[in-house]
């Protein structure tokens, strides 16, 4: 018998839930907003989906149904993608320490 | 074009980089890099996923255009946005993944042939399975959001709306959804992934309308771990590592953030999601009692006379600061202060605004240094010893009533022990109570100075006082 892939797909998911558990817990919570708008970035990996299906309907027609459903996903999670990380880089960049700011 | 295998290794080289984005997020000095880290996760997911497609058509070109069509949108937002928008930007950030999620789901359901799931009216059956609950996420994710947002920024009331059966509603409308899913698989009917769709759109609104202002905090968590298991949904469909690496990590990350949100009003989550909290449901007779107590209240003068002659200064800032975008008058208040060798610190209640970490970050901005911020559990000792205690725009989580009085609904919240200290400086514009539709007590008490102004106006105020 051999195992499902899938098994190995729910293995990795649930493990990393874990590592996310573990990793959550020790972001300090000053930085719990910035926390959010990196996960945000992060999670818009999803454009990944979005640009097989934009591409995935070009033999022939550029604009099939389905890869105009992907173009549109890509432009929502590029919006996500810069918006976050940079977002997120603005935050991080007022962080200082208090020898920092010494006139 | 790279095989399979390589693309796979790779996906998972950007799951771990996701990883390290945030566990450099444990402290200050190493988040920085840690946010590289995330972007150059993001970057070998993208570029793998174009070699692994091979297809250098000019359809890349459109692919190209449209992302940078985002991209400019999305820095555009990044640098204008201000800081004290923060949680309507994260909310309206959560809506656009769920969104994604959505039209990446109905993209393999109309062409499932270019993900490797079966044809269209024959797909695989696992994978209708993820794409149904990863298209039903997603559109709760969206469409929660979006209220969230409105509530958030203000366009929306951010009293909840309740009304009869709601719960019972929400009820059907959930178990609908698995029925709905499991006739999918039956029939692979088009009409029926629609209405899943729809319904779930529909369940989003609901979930959310009912949940009150001062359960912001919750609610951007949950939806931000919702954005999570919606990617991960995703992730299953097409088979990629990436994604359901980033998905599980969103996913418990937002669940922590809830966790943390919940404890800190001491609300159990399922009290949350059912709403109906800081409706306003102050009587007449409530406010009459009020009005006959007697309230010390005083002007910016007598402000800068309590702090100048204390040795050590506690601030405690909260979102009426973030409204009256005061954070920057009060950096200056503070260096005043200091100037005159009087130890000030600030003390940050984890609900403190309408995010996790909002306060933090709109003092960062004000260039105050982060480690003389501190949370509740560090500092609440230090009250007892403080000579005056500068509350603004925060009440609720003041409030000695979560202490002493069981009937209280906010009972059991842990509080900043203000009362503590030898005077209290209360900035407010007036009596009334805060998101919690309670009295404070703190405004009665004899060291307590209440200074009936705007938070920025009383700061500057205070600041020209102060020379």
């Amino acid at each position: 018998m051999e195992i499902d892939p899938f098994i190995f797909r729910l293995s990795i998911f649930i493990l990393s839930i874990f590592i996310g558990y573990y990793v959550v817990w020790s972001v300090t919570p000053s930085l719990h907003t910035p926390l959010m708008s990196v996960t945000n970035a992060i999670s818009s990996v999803i454009i990944v989906g979005a640009i097989i299906a934009a591409l995935a309907g070009s033999s022939g027609k550029i604009f099939g149904i389905s890869s105009i459903f992907g173009f549109l996903a890509i432009i929502l999670a590029a919006i996500n993608i810069f918006g976050g990380f940079l977002v997120t880089q603005r935050m991080l960049q007022m962080y200082k320490k208090k020898k920092d700011k010494k006139k | 074009m790279i095989s399979a295998n390589l693309s796979a290794i790779f996906y998972l080289v950007s799951g771990i980089l996701f990883i390290l984005a945030l566990r450099g997020l444990s402290s200050p000095d190493t988040s920085r890099q840690g946010n590289y880290f995330g972007i150059a996760g993001m970057l070998i997911a993208i570029i793998v996923t174009f070699l692994t497609i091979g297809n250098f058509s000019y359809t890349l070109i459109y692919v190209i255009i449209f992302l940078l069509i985002g991209g400019a949108i999305g820095a555009f937002i990044a640098f204008k946005i201000p800081m004290t928008a923060m949680p309507e930007l994260v909310a309206g950030f959560h809506s656009l993944v769920g969104l994604a999620a959505v039209f990446v789901a109905i993209a393999a359901f109309l062409n499932p042939a270019a993900f490797n799931l079966g044809l269209v009216g024959n797909i695989k059956l696992a994978s209708l399975i993820e794409m149904s609950i990863g298209a039903a996420v997603g559109a709760i994710t969206f469409s929660g959001s979006i209220i969230a947002f409105l509530k958030l920024r203000g366009i929306m009331s951010g009293s909840p709306i309740t009304f009869g059966g709601q719960h019972l509603l929400n009820l059907i409308l959930g178990l609908g959804i698995v029925v709905l899913i499991f006739y999918l698989c039956k029939t692979q009917s088009a009409n029926v992934f629609w209405t899943l769709v729809i319904i779930s759109f529909l369940v989003g609104i609901l979930l959310i309308i009912p949940i009150g202002g001062a359960d912001m905090p919750v609610v951007i968590s949950m939806l931000n771990s919702y954005s999570g298991w919606a990617a991960a949904g995703i992730g299953f469909t097409l088979e990629n590592t990436a994604l359901i690496i980033t998905g599980a990590l969103v996913g418990s990350s937002g669940a922590i953030l809830s966790y943390i949100m919940c404890k800190a009003m001491n609300r159990s989550f399922v009290s949350v999601i059912l709403g109906g909290f800081g409706a306003d449901n102050s009587s007449d007779d409530k406010k009459e009692k009020r009005d006959q107590k007697p309230v010390k209240s005083g002007n910016a003068e007598d402000a800068a006379f309590l702090m100048k002659n204390a040795s050590s200064v506690i601030i405690v800032p909260g979102y009426g600061m973030a409204v009256a975008q005061a954070q920057h008058a009060l950096r200056e208040m503070v260096d005043k202060l200091k100037k005159n060798d009087i130890k000030v610190t600030y003390a940050i209640h984890p609900v403190a605004g309408r995010m996790p970490g909002h306060m933090n970050v709109l003092l960062a901005e004000a260039n105050v240094p982060y480690d003389e911020v501190f949370e509740l559990e560090d500092i609440n000792n230090d009250f007892a010893n403080s000579d005056v205690a500068f509350v603004i725009g925060a009440n609720d989580v003041t409030n000695p009533v979560a202490k002493t009085d069981p009937k209280s609904p906010i009972f059991g919240m842990p509080v900043l022990d203000v009362e503590k200290c030898k005077s209290v400086l209360f900035v407010k514009r007036s009596l009334s109570p805060g998101y919690a539709g309670i009295d404070n007590e703190l405004f009665y008490k004899d060291n307590t100075l209440m200074l009936f102004a705007d938070a920025k106006k009383m700061t500057e105020d205070i600041v020209k006082n102060l020379d």
